[in-house]
C-alpha cells in the first residue's frame, strides 16, 4: 500500500476529538484563574487605600484608621520561623530513617501509615493535641512557642513525605560510587543523598509552611486569638498572627475594619508569594550548585 | 592452579579438556570456592570457583545476563545492599574470607575498588570527588597531602593535563570518557588493592576506550585488576587471564590467550568466534 500523508476519515475524527480536549482543558483553566483574579481584585479593590506605612507598623486599635497590622506580621514570621526550625531538623531525620534505614519491616510500614493518615487530619485536631499538650501539659501557656509546635507537627507529616520523595530521587549510582568507596552508610547518606535532596526537601518545607502560615484554626484553638497590643519578643510571648488578626477584624461590625482585613490579606498573600519565590530561588541555586 | 574447569552438564559440552599448564609466578591475590548468588529464590551464580592472581588483568565474558556483573559484585560484597541477596561458599582475599564474621565491609570495599559501567561522578567539583574517599576514610592529615594525592591520583587515571587548570570546576561538565577517568581516580586515590571494572569502556567512544585500555595496562603493575566486558576484543587485548560465563556457571577459565586460540570448551569456542551468545 502506498503511502498517503491526505486527511482520512479516522484521523479527522481523532483530531477533533483532541482539539474538543484542549478547549475543556482550556475553559477549565481559565475558570480557574477567573475566580483567583476576582478574589485578588475585589481584597485590592477594598484594602489597596489602608495599605500604607502606618497600617504596616501600627498595633491594633480600637479605631479602624489608626489600626495596624505590625504585632501580626512579626508574629507571623516568628512563628513560622520557630515551626521551620522544629518541622525541618524533626521531619528530615523521620524520613531518612524510614526511606534509608526502616527498610520494609512491619514497624517502619505502620509508620509509614500513619503518616499518610497525619497528613489528612483536620487541622482544628492539631490544635486540640496542641492545646492539651503543649499548652497544658508542658506548660508552655499561650507562647510563640507553643504556637510554632503545634504548626510543625501539622507540616511535619508534609515535610516527611517530600523528602522521601527527594530522597528516592537520588540515583543508587551515587550511591553504589559512596559505597565503593568505602564510605559508611551514614557517610553516604550524609554526604551524598541529602545534598541531592536538599531541593525537593526545600520545596516541600516552603509548601509545608505556606500552609502553615495561612492557617488559623489551630491557634485559635490554642489561644492566640486574644487582643495583643505587641509583638512578640521571645518564644514565651503572646501572640498573634496575621490569618487571626484578618479573622479578628472580619468579625466586626464596622465597614471601616473589614477594609483593615482587605489589606491584612493583601499582606499575607504577599508574605506567601515572598516566601514561594524565596523556595524557587533556593532550589534553584542547589540545583545548579555540581552542574555545568 | 591455573586453569580451573568445571564440571559441565552434557547439554553443555561431552569432553572437558584440561588446558594448557603455563607457569604463573604471580601469586593468588583472590581465591573463589563453590560459590553461589541468591537473587530471593533465584540462583544467579551456580558453584563458581577460581583464583585470581596479583598484578593481573583477569577479564570476564559472556552474555548479557550470564553473572559476570554479579560475580564482579560478590568481590567487594556490593551485592550486600540488594534486599533478598544472599551468597554462600567462600571467597578468600589475600587469605582472609571476605564473607567471614567480624568482617569490615567498609574496610573490604576500601580495599577493593570498583569502577562501574555507568560513570558516576558526585554533584560536586572534579577536586571533591577525588577527595572523598580520602576524607571519609581520613586518610590524609593535612590539606597540602590532600591536594598531593589527588594530583597523584589524577595522574594514575592519565586525566591530571586535561583537568588541572579547573579542578574546582563541576565534574558533570567532563566528557563521559574524562567522567570515567575521573571514577578511576576516583577508585586510586584510597590506595586499594583491588581494583574491579564492571564495563568501564561500554557507554565510550572508541578514542576514549583505548585510553581506558592504556590505563588498565599501565594500572596492573600496581594493582590486580578484574574487569568484566561485552567487549571480546578488548579482552583478548588487555587481559592476561578471561573467564567465560554461561547462566550463571563458569564455563573456562585460562590464559588469555589459551581461551581465544584453543579454548577448551565448545560453547567458549562458539561464543568467542561470534556463533553464540
Amino acid at each position: 500500500m502506498a503511502v498517503s500523508l491526505g486527511p482520512n476519515a479516522s484521523s479527522a475524527g481523532r483530531r477533533r476529538a483532541d482539539l474538543l480536549f484542549q478547549a475543556v482543558a482550556l475553559v477549565v483553566l481559565a475558570v480557574a484563574l477567573g475566580a483567583l483574579a476576582v478574589l485578588v481584585g475585589t481584597v485590592w479593590r477594598d484594602g489597596a487605600n489602608r495599605l500604607d506605612w502606618q497600617f504596616l507598623t501600627s498595633f491594633p486599635s480600637r479605631r479602624a484608621e489608626s489600626a495596624g497590622i505590625y504585632h501580626a506580621i512579626v508574629g507571623s514570621l516568628y512563628v513560622i520561623a520557630l515551626t521551620a526550625a522544629m518541622a525541618l531538623p524533626v521531619g528530615v531525620a523521620a524520613a531518612t530513617y524510614l526511606e534509608e534505614y526502616g527498610g520494609r519491616s512491619r514497624l517502619a510500614r505502620f509508620i509509614e501509615l500513619n503518616i499518610a493518615n497525619l497528613a489528612a487530619v483536620p487541622s482544628i485536631i492539631y490544635g486540640l493535641l496542641g492545646l492539651g499538650l503543649f499548652v497544658r501539659t508542658m506548660a508552655m501557656g499561650r507562647s510563640v512557642l507553643a504556637g510554632a509546635a503545634t504548626l510543625a507537627l501539622l507540616a511535619l507529616p508534609v515535610v516527611i513525605l517530600s523528602t522521601r520523595e527527594a530522597l528516592r530521587t537520588v540515583p543508587s549510582s551515587i550511591r553504589e560510587g559512596s559505597y565503593a568507596l568505602g564510605a559508611t552508610k551514614w557517610q553516604t547518606i550524609w554526604h551524598q543523598v541529602l545534598p541531592m535532596a536538599v531541593p525537593g526537601i526545600l520545596t516541600g518545607l516552603i509548601l509545608a509552611l505556606s500552609r502553615a502560615i495561612g492557617e488559623t484554626a489551630p491557634l485559635i484553638t490554642i489561644g492566640a486569638l486574644t487582643y495583643i497590643p505587641f509583638a512578640p519578643d521571645s518564644i514565651w510571648s503572646a501572640f498573634t498572627v496575621l490569618p487571626i488578626q484578618i479573622f479578628n477584624w472580619v468579625s466586626r461590625p464596622q465597614a471601616a475594619f473589614k477594609d483593615n482585613a482587605a489589606a491584612g490579606i493583601l499582606v499575607l498573600l504577599a508574605l506567601l508569594l515572598t516566601m514561594n519565590a524565596i523556595a524557587i530561588v533556593l532550589r534553584d541555586r542547589y540545583q545548579r550548585k555540581g552542574r555545568p | 592452579m591455573t586453569t580451573d574447569v568445571r564440571p559441565l552438564p552434557p547439554t553443555l559440552s561431552s569432553v572437558v579438556r584440561a588446558g594448557t599448564p603455563v607457569a604463573e609466578t604471580a601469586p593468588v591475590k583472590i581465591d573463589v570456592r563453590n560459590l553461589n548468588f541468591y537473587y530471593g529464590q533465584k540462583r544467579a551464580l551456580d558453584g563458581i570457583s577460581m583464583a585470581i592472581h596479583a598484578n593481573r588483568v583477569t577479564a570476564f565474558i559472556g552474555p548479557s545476563g550470564c553473572g559476570k556483573s554479579t560475580f564482579l559484585r560478590t568481590l567487594n560484597r556490593m551485592n550486600d545492599i540488594i534486599p533478598g541477596a544472599r551468597v554462600d561458599g567462600s571467597v578468600t582475599i589475600d587469605g582472609h574470607d571476605a564473607y567471614g564474621s567480624g568482617v569490615d565491609v567498609v574496610s573490604l570495599r576500601r580495599q577493593v575498588g570498583m569502577v562501574f559501567q555507568k560513570s558516576n561522578p558526585f554533584p560536586k567539583s572534579i577536586f571533591e570527588n577525588v577527595a572523598y574517599g580520602l576524607r571519609i576514610n581520613n586518610l590524609t592529615r593535612s590539606k597540602a597531602e590532600m591536594a598531593e594525592r589527588v594530583e597523584e591520583s589524577l595522574r594514575a587515571a592519565a586525566i591530571w593535563d586535561e583537568v588541572k587548570d579547573r579542578l574546582h570546576e563541576s565534574a558533570l561538565a567532563l566528557s563521559g570518557g574524562q567522567q570515567q577517568r575521573l571514577c578511576i581516580a576516583r577508585a586510586l586515590a584510597i590506595r586499594p588493592d583491588i581494583l574491579l571494572m564492571d564495563e568501564p569502556a561500554s557507554a565510550l567512544d572508541p578514542i576514549a576506550t583505548q585510553r581506558i585500555e592504556e590505563l588498565v595496562y599501565d594500572l596492573k603493575k600496581a594493582y590486580t585488576i578484574v574487569i568484566v566486558t561485552h567487549n571480546m576484543q578488548q579482552a583478548a587485548r588487555v587481559s592476561d587471564y578471561t573467564a567465560f560465563f554461561w547462566l550463571g556457571r563458569l564455563v573456562e577459565y585460562g590464559r588469555t590467550d589459551r581461551i581465544f586460540t584453543a579454548p577448551a570448551e565448545k560453547l567458549t569456542e562458539d561464543y568467542v568466534t561470534g556463533r553464540c551468545g
